[in-house]
């Protein structure tokens, strides 16, 4: 199925769930920030998220600011 | 100075001096700056990571959260949603409540929206959040926004990453006299001496990040800047003479032929 990760089209297998979808792009649960069509996740929720067709995924982490 | 800390909301800071981490060249000079500068309190940005670089490295591999204290915040956003939205992600990425609340109203000044800084500060305080507000030097908004519970107020000095320094000492000097919570004069700050002064007028502590990222040795700069600040602080602390029009003697008259 195909979802959307920070804008970016993605084929992802079925029935993946946002933890998957973290290690595959190999980035720190601890470290980021996922919303998942607009609605921000819960860290704890992350196994229990099942990604859908058509989601549109966000990560965000922290970067150099003022 | 070690006894003189600085507590907001509970928390206890060490240093004076806060700092932002944008605009250095690489990680390993932003970890020198601030680790000189010795500040315990570093401002971040949240923004999409890069999903395509897996080599790509985090800020906080550079900068632990149990070391320093993480503070987020909601640069570039200029309206109330996205200033919310951008301070529950950082909540979200897992390191505090606390987050230095922007919402900018103008791009060419950088300015903030006063207004709609106080509409975001009041929701995310009602969702727990220690919301430390980049404000103007306004004391009437920087009264309104103690009132709605922010125990802290950061005033600019001028805008952002101009260096311009000081520009309104005396409405700064108003809101240190007026409200009852720390100030913390963020952005404008140019060399030493601005920071010095803001320290000298009262200022509760100094947070800026171009006038050492942007210096042509930013190291060299940070550690500048910790004197000025440190110096600033114990100068305040001593009590200045008054400015008088003219000349008093150091030397005595008695005993002259």
């Amino acid at each position: 199925m195909h979802i959307q990760v920070n804008g970016e089209s993605r084929q992802v297998h079925e029935e993946m769930n946002v933890t998957d979808l973290l290690r595959d792009l190999q980035l720190n649960v601890e470290r980021v920030a996922v919303e998942v069509n607009l609605e921000i996740l819960d860290r704890r929720d992350f196994d229990a998220k099942t990604l859908q067709e058509g989601d549109r995924i966000e990560i965000l982490s922290f970067i150099g600011g003022g | 100075m070690n006894d003189d800390r600085l507590t907001i909301a509970g928390r206890e800071f060490r240093s004076r001096l806060w700092v932002g981490t944008g605009k250095y060249k690489d990680f390993v000079e932003t970890k020198k700056a601030i680790e000189t500068s010795g500040a315990d309190v570093v401002t971040v940005a949240v923004r999409r990571v890069n999903v395509t670089d897996r080599n790509s490295e985090n800020l906080l591999d550079y900068l632990d959260p149990k070391q320093y204290t993480i503070l987020p915040n909601t640069a570039g956003c200029y309206t109330v949603e996205d200033a919310v939205r951008y301070a529950r992600l950082a909540r979200a990425a897992g390191v505090s409540d606390l987050v230095k609340l922007e919402v900018i109203g103008d791009e060419r000044t950088l300015f903030p929206d006063t207004a709609g800084l106080i509409e975001a500060a009041r929701i995310l305080i009602k969702e727990g959040f220690v919301v430390l507000p980049y404000t103007n030097d306004d004391p009437i908004v920087a009264q309104k926004l103690v009132d709605i519970g922010c125990p802290a107020v950061m005033p600019l000095a001028a805008p952002i990453g101009s260096g311009l320094g000081i520009r309104n000492p005396y409405n700064l000097k108003i809101i240190l006299e007026t409200v009852n919570v720390p100030v913390i004069v963020d952005a404008g700050v140019g060399t030493a001496s601005d920071a010095a002064l803001a320290m000298e007028y009262g200022a509760d502590a100094v947070l800026m990040n171009t006038a050492i990222a942007g210096a042509k040795e930013p190291i060299a700069m940070a550690e500048a800047m910790k004197y000025a600040v440190e110096a600033g602080r114990l100068a305040y602390k001593a009590g200045r003479i008054p400015r008088k029009l003219y000349a008093t003697a150091s030397s005595p008259i008695e005993g002259m032929l």
